[in-house]
């Protein structure tokens, strides 16, 4: 009797927290939520699990969802430099600064954006690599440009050949209707920091549902004690240093000693 | 074996390191330059940050060349007074060397001044010694005495004040010229991220006439001095100096250094400073075809520094 009353409870309370327009859920999941740097780290791979509770038919019919997971990185400054012809010699003539974009930028989709939705809403959800905000220094201001600047396609391919960009139009696979997957790949030269990760459920070309999460990045045990002294204890890190190598010199031509 | 460098950020081959590490210090052993003209092109290559490459590299020159002064200075062939001298005008020059880098890495071109200056002195310093070693070896070919030192001639700084006596080097010559070449050596050395061993070492053999054995060992006593000071500099400036990664690199280096030690000293001087000259005219080629063929890619990418 207890039993059947706790059940009952349970269904209402199923019930209860699907709100009555009945529009979809999103659930996402990570295989981790936080990356370890130690001494043997190479990189580590992330898998994004999500489901869609409460499919309407109506969009399975008319082609389904579309899924788009953008994973961004801490954010740096970097300087993006154009190398001219200058008296036979190359040179760097121009340069930009692009001023606190994401060091990390991945981004899944399960078809590509383009056949997602217009262009106007892939720039205003930040679907895609050249969708993402890349603000540069611009005279005394802080702006982004259109995506066609040289520097700023300079810029995403030059991360991209390094990694730490990347763009999967097909990355983001479905198990069944409401179950898909993708894998998030953080490269060895990955920044630490926090990264967020945003799952997009869109059809038809309008957005139905957001849900995001976070990956942390972090060096632990020796590596983390490393960097600290690095910053924060200089002085005693430079002469520890220069000892290291006085001590290194003198043992090996202690071991070495011919005479 | 993969190993994670904490301040650079990023794994590396461990072995790959200790083989850069041997093969570097076996030059420098050899011919008694610090190798950071080597050493710091090569780990950028590898993917090493600039930033790292150049604070790191420092303290493998020390490590190498302590175990190479030690056995120099064990055969009485380091002129320490000498090298004091050279000390007064180095500091001065890095000095002053780190201060026009930060002019030219403002006006963002360093770069360009780092490989141009690579070019133009490598050049010339290794055209001069291949020249004059080839001379050298063809004179010994023909059976002429070894033109070691005229006593009679007199270069126009000889007749400068302040007159030192330095034993070792059996030179008695002003302060003035020696305190100037420590200077520039100091100076270029700062600019291009380099130890100046390459720049001394002919300087002290052509210039002051230092015999070849004498100026490498005293070479290495000067580069481990300011390596050590350039070491906890960068480590109290860019905070980019990465331990791991240096103390991979000076156990490789001071391996290497030995056999170069040995090498070196089974040689003869004459063909000891040929090779010195093919090596440092080969790095200076290698940066010539770099500024002169196309990239790869026109736009690069390098992260800001973090100032707080």
């Amino acid at each position: 009797m207890m039993r059947r009353g706790l059940i009952v409870l349970a269904i209402a309370a199923a019930f209860a927290a699907v709100p009555a327009s009945a529009a979809e859920r999103l659930v996402v999941t990570l295989s981790t939520h936080r990356v370890l740097i130690q001494s043997n780290f190479t990189g580590a791979d992330l898998v994004l699990f999500g489901s869609i509770d409460n499919i309407d038919p109506d969009v399975m019919e008319r082609g389904g969802y579309d899924v788009v997971v953008s994973v961004r990185g801490p954010k740096r400054s970097f300087i993006t430099r154009h190398k001219a012809r200058l008296l036979g010699i190359w040179v760097n003539t121009e340069s930009r600064e692009f001023v606190e974009v994401p060091a990390y930028l991945a981004v899944s989709t399960n078809r590509p954006p383009a056949n997602i939705g217009a262009t106007d809403f892939l720039r205003r959800l930040r679907i895609g690599l050249v969708n993402n905000l890349l603000t540069q220094r611009i005279g005394a201001d802080v702006a982004d440009v259109h995506a066609q600047d040289p520097f700023r396609a300079g810029f995403i391919r030059v991360k991209t050949t390094e990694g730490l960009f990347r763009e999967e139009p097909n990355g983001v696979t479905y198990l069944g209707n409401s179950l898909f997957r993708t894998s998030v790949p953080i490269p060895g030269t990955a920044p630490t920091g926090t990264y967020e990760v945003e799952t997009l459920l869109i059809a038809a070309g309008a957005l139905v549902n957001r849900e995001t999460t976070a990956i942390e990045v972090v060096k632990v045990g020796f590596e983390a004690v490393i960097a600290q002294a690095a910053r924060d204890q200089r002085l005693d890190y430079g002469l520890g240093t220069a000892l290291l190598a006085l001590l290194t010199g003198l043992f090996a031509s202690l071991v070495f000693r011919r005479d | 074996m993969p190993i994670y460098l904490p301040i650079a950020e990023l794994p590396v081959n461990l072995f790959l390191i200790l083989g850069l590490g041997i093969t570097v210090g076996f030059i420098s052993g050899m011919f008694g330059v610090g190798g950071g003209f080597l050493m710091t092109p090569l780990l950028i290559l590898t993917g090493i940050p600039p930033a790292v490459a150049v604070a790191t590299v420092p303290s493998h020159m020390a490590a190498s060349s302590l175990a190479g002064a030690i056995s120099y200075w064990r055969k009485k062939q380091v002129d320490v007074g000498l090298a004091l001298v050279l000390l007064s005008g180095g500091i001065v020059g890095t000095a002053s060397g780190v201060w026009i880098f930060s002019l030219l890495r403002r006006a963002g071109q360093l770069d360009l001044v780092v490989n141009l200056s690579y070019v133009i002195l490598l050049g010339i310093v290794g055209g001069l010694m291949l020249t004059e070693s080839v001379q050298a070896i063809l004179r010994a070919r023909r059976g002429e005495p070894a033109i070691v030192r005229r006593p009679g001639t007199h270069a126009w700084f000889h007749g400068l004040p302040l007159k030192l006596r330095f034993r070792q080097s059996r030179i008695y010559v002003s302060a003035m010229p020696v305190t100037a070449i420590g200077f520039s050596v100091g100076l270029l050395g700062a600019l291009m991220g380099v130890g100046g061993g390459f720049l001394l070492i002919p300087a002290l053999i052509y210039l002051l006439r230092v015999p070849t054995t004498v100026a490498v060992g005293t070479s290495l006593l000067l580069t481990l001095v300011t390596m050590l000071i350039a070491t906890v500099l960068h480590a109290l400036e860019n905070r980019t100096v990465d331990v791991v990664l240096a103390f991979a690199l000076m156990t490789g280096g001071v391996l290497g250094a030995q056999f170069g030690a040995r090498a070196g000293q089974a040689m003869r001087a004459e063909q000891l400073r040929l090779l010195l000259s093919v090596l440092v005219l080969a790095v200076g080629v290698r940066v010539a075809i770099d500024l002169l063929t196309p990239p790869a890619d026109a736009f690069s990418v390098i992260a800001t520094e973090v100032f707080e």
